[in-house]
């Protein structure tokens, strides 16, 4: 592997770590969608050199999934049901920004102290790709437990896929790669579809996760 | 015979995909039931033929070896008496307008395909396809638990869906991980997901990689089976979703998510240098089961009550899995196995009670045995049998799971026998007042089903009396197996 391709994937793999980051401290709920949206784009190009340096053409179709699906038809959808729903306001992050973004900086941390410990015999590539992901999927799952508004806890499930689509392109040689970006998107989809109904059966009032608490079965 | 019983696998994938077509196209509730009632008939026929024919050779996609014979069967066996049960239990919810004739043409289809994606779990070789089997039979249940559109119902499916993808995207990454760690010694490729050929390079895998992946692993698939601090899907999704469905979560998929466990776990066994899995899973194990006993006393729903003592049994098995060794395997399975069809017989008696009564609320519902005393008796022999008393085949797992607890590490007995005396205690506390007392709600007749619960109890009972020598060698056999 020369030194350029290695650099290519390596910019592509660490400006996810950093979109993630950027997610972590949007307080509007479009701008997070827009910042999700520059996630699954940086990721289609990641998976797309993937496929370029592997010589795998099927991961073209992940990338393609990824661009499409992810960047344009759920940004698009998710806007359309924030205007629907008039949440457009800010986000209520259940911790403060600054809290967050240390508790970010320390789970990249560890993230990278366990992956490039435990993968010191595997390929360069594939090692620093793990440990971004890790770093993607940890992050995701920040972005879903600081949040308590159930549109930006999908927004947060999906960064966290994406990360684990960014692992599974970067095991070289994978697969069902294709299968499980599908059986993935088609999950989304149904989150997506999901939100959408709270509001269509005007069962919930609010998507505020917060409110669904109170239907706990136990305080009937 | 080899092409024979390779036809015995794809009966058991072909029969439910087909049915599942055929009952989302067909309009006509009690047809639907019965073809339902009919198709996994005909599943558990093929499973059962599964014993008696030659096993197919490990492909790259399925395998059936001694260990998932035991799931499969099961499996089969509880989708069908569940099937009969639903057929009853649907009716009345269509009477009182609770589901629509659509719902139920939805409701059907989904069942199907739920078993397809279980039975798939089971009989798949391939770690990947494994992992999207699991993924299909969780996202049929969240569309069943949702299937009332109420708000319980609704944010019951919620939680179940969010932590269930939070769970089974961790698996995935755990899968990736064992990818790589298999890819350096088996080549690129399909071949480093195909478990057999995995468990044979085990040892040469580099064992770092394989540590991680199983803590993200136990943890991913740990989120379905409900193991302690990451079971808060679990009594919501039983709670409000339909009652034979909350049947087959307890007795069946909380077993897909664990026999994915057991599978990891002998990959890593098989790597001499991995860590021991064994002491994590006991961690976890334990912590369900005390948790889960203390949480029993607080209950005030009845579903919620036993989905709670269906955390307290998983973390159990979960335990003597981790326990290790024949005699502790041996009672893990045994104990699996007895949960299933204890757990779903209650499941159906509760679900009858529920109906006749109106409420899940157990300070409103008293004296079932005076009023209903098929019922009653049901729900007192099924509670008696989970709470472990003898002669019920749980006492007798139960006691073999405590005692070589005793012989290896007595300290751990000391939580484990205070866990399950705790959860007999609520069981039986809350069973005092709902199956004697003064009788209280609708004394209604109810229109029930004995025929699943009664022959689900009748086994328990038999297995905790007399257990026939070939069941037991065979167990032995896969304890053995599970090292």
């Amino acid at each position: 592997m020369n030194g350029l391709t290695f650099d290519i994937a390596h910019l592509l793999a660490g400006g996810l770590v950093l979109v993630s980051f950027m997610m972590l401290y949007q307080d509007r709920l479009f701008a997070l969608i827009n910042v999700f949206a520059v996630h699954a784009i940086v990721l289609a190009l990641s998976v797309a050199w993937q496929a370029y340096i592997q010589d795998a053409h099927h991961l073209y179709v992940t990338a393609a999934i990824a661009l499409i699906f992810k960047a344009i038809v759920i940004p698009v959808g998710l806007h359309r049901i924030i205007q629907r729903l008039g949440i457009h306001r800010d986000i209520e992050t259940a911790v403060g920004i600054g809290p967050t973004m240390l508790a970010g900086i320390g789970l990249v941390t560890l993230s990278m102290v366990l992956m490039l410990r435990v993968t010191s015999g595997a390929d360069p590539l594939a090692r620093e790709d793990l440990a971004f992901a890790l770093s993607i999927i940890l992050l995701g799952l920040l972005v879903m437990v600081t949040r308590r508004n159930a549109v930006s806890q999908v927004v947060g499930f999906m960064s966290l896929e994406n990360g684990l689509v960014l692992a599974a392109t970067g095991a070289k040689g994978m697969p069902l790669v294709v299968e499980i970006s599908v059986a993935f998107s088609i999950l989304i989809a149904f989150i997506v579809i999901g939100v959408f109904l709270f509001r269509i059966r005007e069962r919930f009032d609010s998507v505020d996760v917060g409110a669904l608490d109170d239907y706990r079965g136990e305080h009937r | 015979m080899t092409a024979f019983s390779l036809d015995a696998v794809a009966a058991i994938l072909l029969i439910p995909v087909v049915a599942a077509a055929l009952l989302a196209a067909l309009p006509n509730y009690r047809l639907a039931a019965g073809l339902n009632v009919a198709a996994s008939l005909l599943t558990l026929l093929a499973a059962l033929s599964l014993f008696v024919t030659d096993r197919p050779q490990p492909g790259q996609y399925l395998l059936v070896d001694d260990l998932n014979i035991v799931f499969i069967v099961l499996n089969a066996f509880v989708g069908f008496t569940t099937s009969v049960f639903s057929a009853s239990y649907i009716a009345h919810e269509l009477d009182t307008g609770r589901l629509t004739a659509s719902n139920l043409r939805f409701y059907h289809a989904m069942y199907q395909i739920m078993m397809f994606g279980m039975n798939l779990a089971f009989v798949s070789n391939n770690i990947g396809l494994m992992w999207v089997a699991v993924e299909l039979a969780t996202l049929t249940t969240v569309l069943m638990v949702g299937i009332y559109r109420t708000h319980e119902a609704l944010e019951a499916a919620w939680k179940y869906f969010i932590l269930g993808s939070v769970g089974i995207a961790l698996a995935l990454f755990g899968t990736i991980l064992v990818y790589m760690a298999a890819q350096p010694v088996v080549g690129e490729g399909t071949n480093a997901m195909v478990w057999t050929v995995l468990i044979a390079h085990a040892a040469h895998f580099d064992p770092a990689l394989l540590n991680v992946a199983f803590v993200f692993l136990l943890l991913g698939y740990g989120t379905k089976v409900g193991l302690a601090p990451l079971h808060a899907w679990l009594p919501d999704a039983h709670a409000e979703g339909p009652t034979p469905i909350s049947a087959v979560l307890s007795g069946l998929l909380l077993n897909v998510a664990l026999y994915a466990v057991l599978r990891f776990k002998l990959l890593l066994a098989a790597s001499p240098e991995a860590i021991a899995t064994g002491p994590l899973m006991i961690t976890m194990g334990l912590t369900s089961l005390v948790f889960a006993a203390f949480m029993l006393y607080r209950r005030r729903d009845i579903k919620r009550l036993f989905a709670y003592s269906s955390i307290e049994h998983m973390g159990i098995i979960v335990f003597a899995f981790g326990m290790g060794g024949p005699l502790a395997n041996f009672a893990g399975l045994l104990h699996m196995v007895m949960h299933s069809l204890t757990k779903s017989a209650i499941f159906f008696t509760v679900g009858h009670i529920a109906q006749v009564k109106g409420t899940q609320n157990i300070t409103e519902i008293r004296g079932l045995t005076e009023t209903h005393p098929a019922l009653g008796w049901a729900l007192v022999i099924g509670v008696v049998a989970i709470a472990g008393l003898p002669p019920s085949g749980i006492f007798m797992s139960e006691f073999l799971v405590v005692s070589s607890t005793f012989a290896r590490h007595p300290f751990l007995a000391v939580p484990l026998v205070f866990g399950i005396l705790l959860a007999f205690g609520a069981l039986l506390l809350r069973l005092t007042g709902v199956a004697f007392g003064e009788p209280r709600g609708s004394t209604a007749p109810a229109e029930a089903s004995y025929i699943p619960m009664y022959s689900h109890l009748a086994l328990v009972f038999a297995a905790g009396i007399y257990l026939p020598p070939p069941l037991v060698t065979w167990f032995q056999h896969v304890a053995n197996l599970l090292g």
